[in-house]
C-alpha cells in the first residue's frame, strides 16, 4: 500500500467495478461531540462492507448520514457517481438507499404489510390505502425472503425475531433498492433465522446489490463481507480485505484503534 | 366455545362485549325503573345526551392512540360555546340567521386556532402534552368567563337550537326510515365489495351464511335505532287528532354519525390515520421511515380543537344558551369513554366505534342511575368504578395468547 493514501480508501476492490457510493470527509457533531470525524467510506456494486468497531464509534451515525436521518455538518456524499444532499430518509430513499435499522423501525401495533409500505403506501385512484394490493405485494416479496412466513396479517408485535427481520428485509427489497444498509441484522436472532440472513445477504451480493453491514459477530462479518472498515472514537482505523486479515488482526483493530502491521 | 364462535364470524370481541355489556345494563336499569328506561322517550334523550362526549371521544382516540392527551377539551368547549352564544346575543340583532351561521364559524375557528396554538406548543415547543393542555384546561375555562364577565348569555336562534335535539331537534319519521334502508343498502354494498376484492387477490372470503348472518345483525341493529327513535313522541308537533309525531333520529346524531363515520374512515383507510397508529406504535420508527411526526402531533390538537367546538354547538343549543360552566369535567368523561371503548396509554391501539359506544355505556350509567334518583356525587363514583373495572377487564383480556 502506498503511503500518501488514505487508509479508509486502501483495499479499494478489482478495478472496473460500478462505484454505488462515494462518502468523503464526513462529519458530525452532537453539540461539542464529534460523532463522526473526517470519514471516507466507499461501496462498490454487488460487494459486502462491514462497518465495525465499539459501541459509540460512530457506526450508526455514519450510517444514519447515509440513509438521510442525519443531515452531515462537513463532507460530501456521491451516490452512483451523483453528487447527493439527503436532507430526510425519503431523499435517501429516492436514491436507492434502503436503510434497515437495528432497531428495525417496526410499528409494533401495524402487521406486516403495513410496516413494509409505512411512509410509502400504495393509495387508490381515491387517494386510499389500497390494502388488498399492498397485502398481496407483501406477500410476494416475503415468500421469497421466508417461504414458511404466513402470518403477515399480524400486529407485528406478534412475530417472531426472524419474521420480524423478514420483514424489514422484505421492506428494503420491494422498493428495489441497489444500496443495502444493515445495522445490526441478527443482534436478536437466533441460529437458524442468523443463516437465513446472511444466506439472503449471499443473495442480494449476487444480484449486484450493494451492502453495508454494521456487526459485532466477528463469524458473520467473515463469512459475508468483502471488505470492512474499522472505527473507533468517530474516525476510521483503517479499511481491510476480509482475505488479507485474520478476525484476530480485525479485533485488534477495534479494540487498539491500530492497523496491525502486517493487514496492509 | 363463545370466543371460537365470535372468530368466526370475524367479530371484535371487545366491541362485541361491550355491546353485550350494554344490552345487560339496559335490560338490568329498565327492570329497576320499571320500564322508563328503555321508554322511547328516555332513549331519544339518551341518544342526544351520548353525543357531546362521543363527539370528543373520536379525536380522543386518535390524540391517545398517539401518545398524547388533551386535557383542555371541556375548557374549550366552554370558551368557543361562549364565544358562539356571543356571536348570536352580542354581535348579531336577535332572530339573525347570518348570526347563527356566523356564530358556528367562530365557534369551529376558536376550536382549530387554540388547537393549532396547543399543537404548535407541543410538537414544535416540545413541551408535554400533558403540561400544555392542563395549562389550557385552566385558561380557556377562564376565557370562557370572561367572554361575558360570567353572565349567561341567551336567547340563541331557533334554527341554531334545533342543532341540540330539542324542540324541532329530529329530522322526522320519513326521512328517519329513508336514512335507516340506505345505511342498511350500504352495509350490504360493503360487505359485497369486501368479498370481491378478497377473491380479486386470491383470498378465500368468509362462508357465504357469516357474511349473511352479519348484514342481518347490523340491518336490524339499524332498523330498531330507527324505529325506537320514530316511536319517541314529539309534543309540540302534533297531527290532526291531537296525538304527538314520531321525533325521528336527532340532529346531534346524524352530527356524531358523520364524524364516526368520517373519523373511522380517515384511520383505517388513509395514509393519515395509518401514520397516526404508526406513531403511536413506534414513534422512532415513524420518524426513521420519514413520517412527518411534527406535523402529524401538531395536527392532532386541531383535530379535538374542532370536535370539542362541535361539541360546543350542540351544547349551546340543547342549553338554548351560552354558561360558562357548560363543558365542566368534559375531558374526564371523554378520556374515560376513549379508554373503555379499548384505546391504550401505551399509545397505537384504540377503535372511533369502540369510543363511541365507550361514551355510551357512560351516558347510559348516568342516564339510569338519574331516572334511579341516584345523587350525582354518588354517580361520579359509580363511574369512575366502572372505569377502573373496564381497564382490569382488558388487563386480564390482554394477558390471554
Amino acid at each position: 500500500m502506498s503511503q500518501l493514501e488514505s487508509p479508509a480508501l486502501a483495499a479499494a476492490p478489482a478495478a472496473g467495478r460500478e462505484s454505488f457510493v462515494r462518502m468523503r470527509q464526513i462529519v458530525k457533531r452532537f453539540g461539542g461531540v464529534v460523532a463522526v470525524n473526517h470519514v471516507d467510506l466507499d461501496l462498490y456494486a454487488g460487494e459486502c462492507v462491514g462497518v465495525l468497531g465499539h459501541n459509540g464509534a460512530g457506526k450508526t451515525v455514519l450510517i444514519k448520514v447515509l440513509s438521510g436521518v442525519y443531515v452531515p455538518d462537513e463532507g460530501t456524499i456521491e451516490v452512483h457517481g451523483k453528487p447527493m444532499n439527503f436532507r430526510t430518509p425519503h431523499d435517501a430513499q429516492a436514491a436507492g438507499i434502503e436503510t434497515i435499522h437495528q432497531s428495525l423501525a417496526l410499528a409494533d401495533n401495524l402487521d406486516g404489510p403495513g410496516n413494509l409500505f409505512l411512509g410509502r403506501e400504495l393509495l387508490t385512484p381515491w387517494r386510499t390505502l389500497d390494502s388488498r394490493r399492498m397485502e398481496y405485494e407483501a406477500r410476494n416479496v416475503i415468500k421469497r425472503l421466508n417461504p414458511n412466513f404466513q402470518n403477515i396479517l399480524d400486529p407485528v408485535l406478534r412475530m417472531s425475531g426472524g419474521q420480524r427481520q423478514s420483514v424489514a428485509i422484505a421492506r428494503a427489497l420491494y422498493f428495489n433498492a441497489r444500496i443495502l444498509i444493515m445495522d445490526e441484522p441478527c443482534a436478536a436472532l437466533g441460529p437458524a433465522e442468523t443463516r437465513m440472513v446472511l444466506e439472503t445477504i449471499k443473495r442480494l451480493k449476487e444480484q449486484g446489490i450493494g451492502i453495508f453491514l454494521i456487526s459485532h459477530e466477528m463469524h458473520d462479518v467473515f463469512e459475508v463481507c468483502d471488505r470492512a472498515t474499522v472505527m473507533k472514537n468517530g474516525s476510521v482505523v483503517g479499511m481491510v480485505r476480509m482475505q488479507d486479515v485474520t478476525p484476530d488482526e480485525v479485533l485488534q483493530m477495534i479494540i487498539q484503534g491500530k492497523r496491525p502491521v502486517q493487514a496492509a | 366455545m363463545l370466543s371460537g364462535l365470535l372468530a368466526r364470524l370475524r367479530l371484535d370481541p371487545r366491541l362485541t362485549s361491550m355491546i353485550a355489556a350494554l344490552i345487560v345494563i339496559a335490560i338490568a336499569l329498565n327492570l329497576m325503573t320499571g320500564g322508563l328506561f328503555l321508554s322511547a322517550e328516555n332513549l331519544y334523550n339518551l341518544s342526544i345526551q351520548t353525543c357531546v362526549i362521543a363527539v370528543m371521544a373520536c379525536g380522543m382516540v386518535y390524540v391517545i392512540v398517539a401518545r398524547q392527551i388533551d386535557l383542555s377539551v371541556g375548557s374549550l368547549l366552554a370558551f368557543s360555546g361562549m364565544a358562539a352564544a356571543w356571536v348570536q346575543t352580542r354581535a348579531f340583532p336577535p332572530d339573525s340567521t347570518l348570526g347563527w351561521i356566523a356564530s358556528i364559524g367562530v365557534a369551529l375557528a376558536i376550536g382549530a386556532a387554540v388547537g393549532a396554538l396547543q399543537g404548535a406548543l407541543v410538537a414544535q415547543m416540545r413541551i408535554p402534552a400533558f403540561i400544555v393542555t392542563l395549562a389550557g384546561y385552566l385558561m380557556f375555562r377562564g376565557a370562557a368567563f370572561l367572554v361575558s364577565d360570567g353572565q349567561t348569555l341567551a336567547p340563541l336562534h331557533p334554527t341554531y337550537q334545533a342543532l341540540g335535539g330539542g324542540v324541532d331537534g329530529a329530522i322526522g319519521v320519513v326521512p328517519s326510515i329513508v336514512l335507516g334502508l340506505l345505511a342498511s343498502v350500504w352495509v350490504g354494498w360493503h360487505a359485497w365489495t369486501a368479498r370481491r376484492d378478497q377473491r380479486r387477490y386470491g383470498i378465500e372470503p368468509a362462508p357465504v351464511w357469516v357474511d349473511a348472518l352479519k348484514i342481518a345483525l347490523m340491518c336490524a341493529a339499524i332498523a330498531g335505532f330507527v324505529w325506537v327513535m320514530c316511536l319517541a313522541p314529539d309534543f309540540t308537533n302534533v297531527d290532526a287528532a291531537g296525538n304527538p309525531r314520531g321525533r325521528g333520529i336527532g340532529v346531534p346524531v346524524l352530527i356524531l354519525l358523520v364524524i364516526v363515520i368520517f373519523m373511522t374512515f380517515v384511520a383505517q383507510r388513509t395514509r393519515y390515520g395509518r401514520y397516526v397508529f404508526a406513531y403511536g406504535g413506534n414513534p422512532e420508527a415513524a420518524l426513521l421511515s420519514g413520517l412527518p411526526t411534527t406535523w402529524l402531533v401538531w395536527s392532532l390538537f386541531i383535530l379535538t380543537g374542532v370536535l370539542a367546538a362541535i361539541a360546543a354547538v350542540i351544547t349551546t343549543a340543547r342549553l338554548g344558551s351560552g354558561a360558562n360552566s357548560i363543558g365542566q369535567l368534559a375531558e374526564l368523561y371523554v378520556i374515560s369513554a376513549a379508554v373503555i371503548g379499548g384505546t391504550s396509554f401505551a399509545g397505537g391501539t384504540g377503535s372511533v366505534p369502540g369510543a363511541v359506544l365507550g361514551a355510551l355505556l357512560i351516558q347510559t350509567l348516568d342516564n339510569g342511575m338519574v331516572l334511579l334518583d341516584v345523587s350525582s356525587p354518588m354517580r361520579q363514583i359509580f363511574i369512575g368504578i366502572v372505569l377502573i373495572v373496564s381497564v382490569w377487564f382488558d388487563v386480564v383480556y390482554q394477558k390471554r395468547p
